[in-house]
């Protein structure tokens, strides 16, 4: 069951996975004094620049966003600026969770914003290409046997992965070790990403082995 | 035998207490102290021992030394100068060690090998442990008696230059000093130069006779790059070189006639291979020791130094300046220094640190009869005075010399075996105690977790076999076995053990009560095997009623907050950090909480839409009947409520800096207390007491009200007394008074209060089975204690115990009772936000941080007993406050589930023991950690009193759930 999705699941998530990578090395060769740790923020943004790009390129290819009745300029325009307004409120909300959990609240704002941008690109941003800006859909997907396709199981499991990966990120900066992926954010930023491509490679796993027992109720 | 969870729950606890508090007293060592608390003084000296009569031929020892010059270079390893790169390093010391006339010893450092430890070590001569820095948390200056004290008391005129820990610990000791801090360990330039630019002043002087300089310098390079850096040459050459200057001097200054100088280059402790110390590894402990002074023979060759101890060089020193050696010296003069003087002279020296090691050991050891070396000395004691009297009476034959020699050679067997005897006591962990409180621990605590099911059924009771237990023959067998081992161990160690010095009958109690514990534990797990897959299925929060139990995204994080809590307890940073880890698993907590209520008020409603339409959820809101609005406003105040807990807590965290890495920075507390901002503190402080009584009142007897309303104002009038805050009429330029009326005004409320609770729970207990004068009894209770704590509380902490107040009113209306959480979940929640608030007060895992003033509220002066109960009062008022806050919601919650509140005591053993238990065991593998006794060692005591005050808390969930049984029937 399923083996189409899974197959193009694998592709795309295969292809977002080596936007992140190539988002790392490419500035690493282009742009002089390059690293992840040192020029941190610059690494941050071209993370979240490319992922948000490839997939709402891929997504867009793949025809996965549920289908619209209106068809019209105007309502696609009002979706697109609907969905840029959830992209700012969504990184709005991750800044104040953010800061709610202990980053500073003045002092170095941009990083935590930077991080919140992060964030956002890589859950927010998933959701929007396959939901859509609906929120009763992602209230739906988010709430427990809320998933109805495929899709929806996996956006949960890179979403809490994701999460999950920023949240333990966290951990080692009470450390006493003065290393430099100890400065504020960069665990958290590497956790997230390292949780997100955790995510992308597991989804599609663990969906192939539980296709057997997988049902999903129709609309 | 049957019992209720609560009653279990308590009495596991209070064993646990007891088991720890058999750790702890093998983990610190009690120092030895002598019973009079009095420093030694030169007319208390003994006699010559003289058989016969002749007293006032007894003479006092003169001094060997003028002048003394103490070089003390910090983490100064002995390689450094025996080594085979010591002469590359410190050439000229290396030239004086092997050629010039001095001695040099390896001078053995004990562990902690941290630097105030040590310099106690050096001026007092005794081994300080943890203990002493509990002790003497009140005054940092150095009370017992101790070398420098001594000097200054004989009128010797001391200088000091250097780590300031020395000022500290010596205030008004020195004619001059100039201190340098050890904050900036990157700094090892600047801290050397700061001693060294008084040097040449002062050494052309002639005003004084001892003159002190501690260098840090090189302790930092340690810390910064190793003991192999390309830094250290370049410092030990500035080292060797400052100590060539000074001995020039000392040799142009020195006269004819007059005494030697003596020159002393040593160092506090080493450092080990990656550069720190506090442990107990070879390169840590070992210290170069180089006494320089034209009083010795002059080297004619290398020799390998002797090892002695580092506390040996104390009673050296006293004796070579002429001081009675200091009280509780464990040390033994170092016999080398003694070689030049005459026969009668060197026996007097040893004579007279063998009485005071004497007198030490008798005070200290209750058996000190039997030990050998008090033997030895009373024995060379009377050869002493028999030579005496042969010497006195002008003998001068060879076979005088030969029998003085020999008393020497008694004197100073002796010397060594009362030294090892009594620092045998000292810095040595008793690890037979610790193992059995170890062992007690562990048991008890097994038997909580094995008691699980049982404990969180329905019936919320243990059925512990103890009889079959008692009659079964492996408990006989197992008492006879342990009992053997117990004899066995005090027989063959040579240390001095605590638990060997207990009475036999309290020894066979533990015994009998440990292979008891062991058959319980083993009988109830064979019960528990075969129902194995069910037990798996009952976890803690599995809840009584589940029948078919699956985790939800709670418990995952409940259970494993709890459990990776305790597993960062290893980590010296969390443990300084622990604050930290709270407030995440607190904010956690929080969303997830936030996400349950969510899900309940969201899903449910297009749960029930569904088979109509999807609607959308804002069209509920403007539903035109009354009941469907009031649940509209209820819905969006429990929404509402876990942001809020967030934002508050948020606050609270920025109100106290606590911990290590970021106390420094400026948070809001410092802010308040600033005296510009005492209109803010004042405004604050009143508008959190007025919502203290609104939070409070709700719930209490009119009696109460009036009693609460005047109580607070009087903690308003006791902060304004004291000079925290003022009164609108008041100017800042009064005079502050100690506020010992108002906060007596105070207690009287609280008494009152407390009365009137205790009194509705008798008479509900008794005369009418009321569950409503129960609970406002129990209420009036808690609200006493919020009285008292606002008392305790400084001004500016008034907003935690505001907003503690409420959340705890919020969640419980909208979360905890709406959401069906059960009695396991609630405490958990519990607990966890007691911890966070622990922290939010402003404690964090280190002494530096408990208030001792609190002692002082109310007290024209320092009593133990209340101030040592008002000060872990405050201390602890967050978890005790949500603890009793527990009390009264699952009280309150009885009629939803009747046994709640065993529940939850027994929850409260469970989350209090798996810490305790885990962090003993931690403890005792990291004890030769470099961070033992600065962070492990606090948190330690910290966890022990808040075991101790749980195992009280679950006390009096007993009583309350026993009223409550006994009401029901």
């Amino acid at each position: 069951m399923w083996d189409h999705e899974i197959r193009a699941m694998a592709s795309t998530h295969a292809i977002i996975a080596s936007s992140v990578f190539m988002a790392t090395v490419l500035p690493a060769a282009l742009v002089p004094g390059f690293s992840v740790y040192g020029t941190h923020l610059l690494w941050l943004y071209s993370v979240s620049g490319a992922v948000t790009a490839v997939s709402v390129a891929v997504f867009w290819l793949l025809g996965i966003t549920p289908p619209t009745k209106k068809h019209t300029v105007g309502f696609k325009l009002s979706r697109l600026f609907r969905s840029c307004l959830y992209f700012f409120l969504s990184c709005l909300f991750f800044h104040t969770v953010v800061v709610l959990y202990g980053a500073p609240l003045i002092e170095s704002a941009l990083e935590t914003f930077s991080l919140a941008v992060l964030l956002t690109s890589l859950t927010t941003l998933r959701c929007l290409c396959v939901l859509g800006p609906n929120v009763q859909a992602w209230i739906r997907v988010f709430s427990r046997h809320g998933a109805m396709s495929v899709w929806d199981t996996c956006l949960q499991i890179t979403v809490a992965c994701t999460v999950v990966g920023a949240w333990v990120g966290a951990f080692p900066i009470p450390l006493d070790w003065d290393r430099p992926w100890q400065v504020w954010p960069v665990s958290c930023s590497l956790g997230a990403t390292i949780g997100f491509l955790t995510g992308l490679v597991a989804a599609p796993a663990w969906i192939h082995y539980h296709r057997k027992h997988l049902t999903y109720k129709c609309k | 035998m049957k019992v209720r969870a609560s009653v279990f729950a308590s009495f596991i606890l209070i064993f646990e207490g007891i088991g720890i508090a058999l750790f702890l007293r093998g983990f610190f060592p009690v120092p030895l102290k002598s019973s009079v608390s009095s420093k030694n003084k030169l007319s208390d000296l003994p006699a010559e021992p003289l058989t016969g009569s002749a007293p006032n031929s007894s003479r006092l020892p003169q001094p060997l030394f003028k002048r003394v010059v103490i070089m003390l270079v910090d983490a100064l390893r002995e390689d450094f100068v025996y080594g085979a790169n010591g002469r590359m390093y410190m050439p000229y010391t290396r030239h004086q060690v092997e050629r010039g006339s001095s001695h040099s010893f390896v001078a053995k450092a004990r562990p902690p090998t941290v630097t105030m430890p040590r310099i106690k070590a050096l001026t007092t001569g005794s081994i300080p442990g943890f203990i002493d820095v509990v002790m003497n948390l009140n005054s940092p200056a150095l009370l017992e008696d101790n070398l420098v004290w001594q000097a200054k008391a004989a009128g010797k005129r001391m200088i000091f230059y250097g780590d300031d820990t020395w000022v500290r610990l010596f205030p008004k000791h020195f004619m001059e000093y100039d201190g340098t801090t050890s904050f900036f360990v990157s700094d090892y330039t600047e801290v050397d130069n700061n001693v060294t630019r008084h040097l040449d002043s002062t050494l052309k002087r002639d005003d004084w006779d001892i003159l002190i300089l501690h260098y840090l310098g090189l302790d930092h390079i340690g810390h910064i790059s190793g003991p192999h850096s390309s830094l250290i040459q370049p410092k030990l050459l500035e080292m060797d070189d400052i100590l060539k200057k000074i001995h020039s001097s000392l040799i142009s200054k020195e006269a004819e006639g007059s005494l030697p100088y003596l020159l002393v280059l040593c160092g506090d402790h080493g450092m080990s291979e990656t550069g720190s110390h506090g442990g107990s590894s070879e390169p840590e402990v070992n210290t170069p020791l180089v006494l320089i002074s034209p009083a010795f023979k002059r080297k004619v060759g290398l020799e390998k130094p002797a090892a002695v101890e580092q506390v040996d060089l104390t009673p050296t020193l006293a004796l070579g300046l002429g001081l009675p050696i200091s009280q509780n010296s464990v040390g033994r003069v170092i016999p080398g220094v003694l070689e030049e003087t005459s026969l009668r002279d060197q026996l007097r020296f040893l004579h007279l640190n063998g009485h005071q090691l004497s007198c030490l050991l008798k005070d200290s050891m209750p058996d000190h009869e039997k030990e050998a070396g008090f033997e030895q000395f009373r024995v060379a004691e009377r050869a002493h005075g028999s030579w005496m009297k042969l010497f006195l009476e002008g003998n001068t034959s060879e076979v005088l010399n030969n029998m003085g020699k020999k008393v020497l050679k008694q004197y100073l067997e002796a010397l060594a075996a009362m030294s090892s005897a009594l620092s045998k006591q000292l810095g040595k962990y008793d690890m037979y105690s610790m193992v059995a409180g170890m062992v007690f621990v562990f048991q008890l605590l097994l038997v909580l977790l094995l008691a699980m099911p049982e404990a969180l059924s329905g019936a919320a009771a243990v059925d512990l076999p103890v009889l079959p237990a008692l009659l079964s023959l492996p408990f006989y067998l197992l008492c006879l076995l342990l009992a053997s081992v117990h004899v066995l161990v005090c027989t063959s160690t040579e240390s001095s053990c605590y638990f060997c010095s207990l009475s036999w009958g309290l020894v066979f109690a533990a015994v009998a009560f440990s292979s008891a514990m062991f058959c319980i534990l083993v009988s109830m797990a064979t019960r528990r095997l075969p129902l194995g897959p069910k037990i798996h299925g009952k976890s803690p929060l599995g809840g009584s009623s589940g029948s078919e139990w699956s985790l939800s995204e709670l418990d995952v994080l409940l259970l494993a907050g709890t459990v990776g809590q305790t597993l960062s307890l290893a980590a010296s940073s969390f443990v300084e950090e622990e604050h930290q880890i709270w407030y995440f698993l607190l904010n956690t907590l929080c969303l997830a909480v936030f996400q349950d209520v969510c899900r309940k008020y969201f899903r449910e409603q297009s749960g029930s839409g569904d088979e109509e339409e999807p609607i959308l959820p804002s069209k509920d809101c403007h539903p035109p009947a009354h009941p469907k609005a009031e649940i509209c406003s209820e819905k969006w105040l429990a929404l509402a409520t876990p942001p809020f807990t967030l934002v508050c807590c948020r606050l609270l965290r920025s109100l106290n800096q606590t911990g290590v890495q970021w106390a420094h920075l400026p948070d809001m507390g410092h802010w308040l207390n600033s005296s510009e901002h005492r209109t803010v503190l004042s405004l604050l402080a009143a508008f959190c007491l007025v919502l203290i009584y609104l939070l409070v009142q709700r719930r209490c007897s009119w009696v109460s009200k009036v009693a609460l309303a005047l109580g607070l104002l009087g903690v308003y009038s006791y902060r304004a007394a004291v000079g925290n805050v003022l009164f609108p009429w008041q100017h800042s330029g009064r005079t502050t008074s100690k506020g010992t009326v108002e906060a007596r005004f105070v207690y009287v409320f609280i008494l009152g209060i407390l009365f009137t609770g205790t009194k509705d729970l008798l008479r509900s207990q008794i005369i009418t089975a009321d569950a409503k004068l129960k609970s406002r009894g129990l209420w009036e209770i808690y609200s006493g204690l919020v009285l008292l704590v606002s008392l305790l509380f400084r001004a500016h902490n008034l907003p935690v115990l505001c907003c503690c107040l409420l959340i705890q009113t919020l969640m419980a209306q909208f979360i905890w009772k709406k959401l069906h959480y059960d009695a396991a979940q609630t405490t958990i929640m519990h607990y966890w936000f007691g911890q966070a608030f622990f922290y939010f007060q402003g404690n964090s895992n280190n002494i530096a941080t408990v208030d001792i003033s609190v002692g002082f509220v109310g007290l024209e002066s320092y009593v133990e007993a209340p101030a040592i109960f008002l000060t872990a009062l405050s201390t602890y008022a967050g978890p005790l406050l949500w603890a009793c806050h527990l009390v009264c919601f699952l009280s309150s919650q009885r009629d939803r589930s009747p046994v709640a509140l065993g529940h939850g005591c027994y929850c409260l053993a469970l989350l209090r023991s798996v810490p305790a238990a885990a962090y003993i065991v931690l403890v005792t593998a990291l004890r030769y950690h470099l961070f033992i006794w600065s962070v492990f060692s606090p948190k330690l005591l910290y966890e022990s009193v808040h075991l101790l005050l749980t195992a009280g808390v679950c006390l009096f969930f007993n009583t309350m759930e026993q009223s409550h049984s006994s009401s029901k029937s």
